[in-house]
């Protein structure tokens, strides 16, 4: 699974009731260990903490066994193994390969090479199509359902893969409006933006939250990088426009709005909001490893149970 | 074929004729369909005779090869009003005009620096999708960016 397009609303839909199923499993302290004859290669050419962890204690939860590596450095890569000799020895050794790599299209052709399922845990600036079943997951968690909410998008929505695949993820809902907020500098890219249109997702794109703050029931807020600014200056005004405070959100917002944030966050929702009913972003992590429990499980053993 | 077009190469006997290249392109035409010369091939190229349609135009013969139409169909993202014609004992059996084929692989490189069909010494050939015919534009099928007709043509004529 390379792209949330890969998949049908329907395939979702299945994905989330056994997310609630495995969810129940977890608080019950009852989960079966369905996976404990699968050994799951964690291929992580690029870092993460939430995305890798949550695979694995998902993996791990379910009984099954995983064979890891962190980073580039740490594996032969260094010694100049190319990408495909690696995820062909991976082939060799698991049963499921979980990619993630700084090269867009990764993922894809790690596909074409193995014989074994692969999933695609974020291809550059592409694809992040777990997180994006996680947010509208999430979403739905929250709020009982996709369809009919108006969703801001803010943040760094051209290099971001988290926020281009959520946007891609709501293609297969229907969402009543959805904001994209961001600064010049890093509005969606128009081949994204086009396909959404094409999809028929009612977009905005704007540059001020505080405009459109009062209508919203989501939030989905993402890191300004400051390596994308060629001055810095310039940086600096943006991060305080982008600012999310709970003095703001007090002011403007709608009682029941929440807010989602793919992690890590640096300083673009302060810390006064973590305690605030709007904070959902803790709440939307945890949630990653009974989705990916439901995934694994989906993908290893087909929707028998 | 017009009659100047005579005076400098005569007919072939077997083979494939392409007409209406847009003058200057002959030698990309034949680089597209791997034809380097060292094949043995006795190929005749005319460039820059005129042409009611194109002003200008080249032409391409190739004796003594037939080529496959998916193959030669690429050469219609820097041709694309070029015609094939298949020539059998000095009459032509089969004339088409080129398409763009739904799939592009290998012949030009993906635009963006961090596509993985970019990344050194993987056994991997960049290949597009094609996205919309007039003007045509590719998609890389796995970086997802869209190359633009000009930078297709100019890809693929500037020298490498």
């Amino acid at each position: 699974m390379i792209s949330i397009l890969d998949f049908t609303r329907d395939d979702l839909e299945k994905l989330f009731e056994e997310t609630d199923n495995m969810r129940k499993r977890l608080d019950e302290g009852n989960v079966p260990k369905i996976l404990s004859n699968s050994i799951i290669a964690l291929a992580f050419f690029e870092p993460s903490t939430r995305t890798r962890m949550s695979f694995e204690t998902a993996a791990k939860r379910l009984g099954a066994n995983t064979i890891s590596f962190t980073s580039e450095e740490a594996i032969s890569v260094s010694k100049g193994e190319s990408f495909a000799d690696t995820i062909r020895m991976l082939d060799g050794y698991s049963d499921l390969i979980i990619v993630r790599h700084k090269y867009e299209g990764a993922a894809l052709f790690a596909a074409e090479i193995a014989k074994a399922p692969v999933i695609n845990a974020g291809d550059g600036k592409q694809h992040h199509p777990t997180q994006a079943m996680l947010d509208l997951y999430t979403i739905r968690y929250l709020k009982g359902t996709v369809d009919d909410l108006v969703i801001g998008v803010l943040g760094d929505l051209k290099y971001g893969r988290a926020a281009a695949s959520f946007l891609l993820g709501l293609t297969h809902f229907r969402p009543r409006r959805i904001y994209l907020i961001s600064p010049q500098e890093l509005k969606l890219r128009p081949e994204i933006k086009e396909l959404l249109m094409e999809r028929g997702l009612n977009i905005k794109e704007l540059n001020s939250l505080v405009d459109v703050l009062p209508e919203l029931d989501i939030l989905y807020v993402t890191r300004i990088q400051k390596e994308r600014f060629p001055d810095l200056r310039e940086y600096e005004k943006v991060k305080g426009s982008y600012r999310i405070s709970s003095k703001l959100l007090f002011s403007l917002a709608k009682k029941d709005l929440k807010i989602l944030h793919p992690l890590p966050r640096v300083d673009e929702i302060s810390y006064d909001v973590d305690s605030t009913s709007f904070a959902a972003y803790f709440t939307q992590a945890r949630l990653g490893v009974p989705l990916r429990m439901a995934l694994l499980k989906l993908i290893l053993l087909g929707g028998e149970s | 074929m017009n009659a100047r077009e005579g005076l400098y190469v005569r007919k072939i006997k077997n083979g494939t004729v392409i007409d209406h290249i847009p003058a200057g392109r002959a030698l990309t035409v034949l680089r597209i369909l791997g034809i380097s010369g060292k094949e043995g091939l006795r190929v005749a190229i005319v460039m820059n005779v005129e042409s009611s349609r194109l002003g200008l135009k080249d032409i391409v013969k190739i004796e003594g090869k037939y080529l496959n139409e998916e193959d030669v169909n690429k050469i219609s993202l820097i041709a694309p009003l070029a015609t094939v014609n298949v020539i059998k004992d000095y009459e032509v059996v089969k004339k088409f005009k080129v398409k763009p084929p739904k799939i592009v692989e290998g012949i030009i490189r993906c635009p963006n620096p961090t596509c993985i069909s970019r990344k050194s010494r993987e056994p991997i050939k960049p290949k597009f999708r094609l996205v919309s015919t007039n003007p045509i534009k590719l998609q890389c099928i796995y970086c997802g960016s869209i190359i633009s007709e000009n930078e297709i043509v100019e890809q693929l004529t500037s020298l490498r």
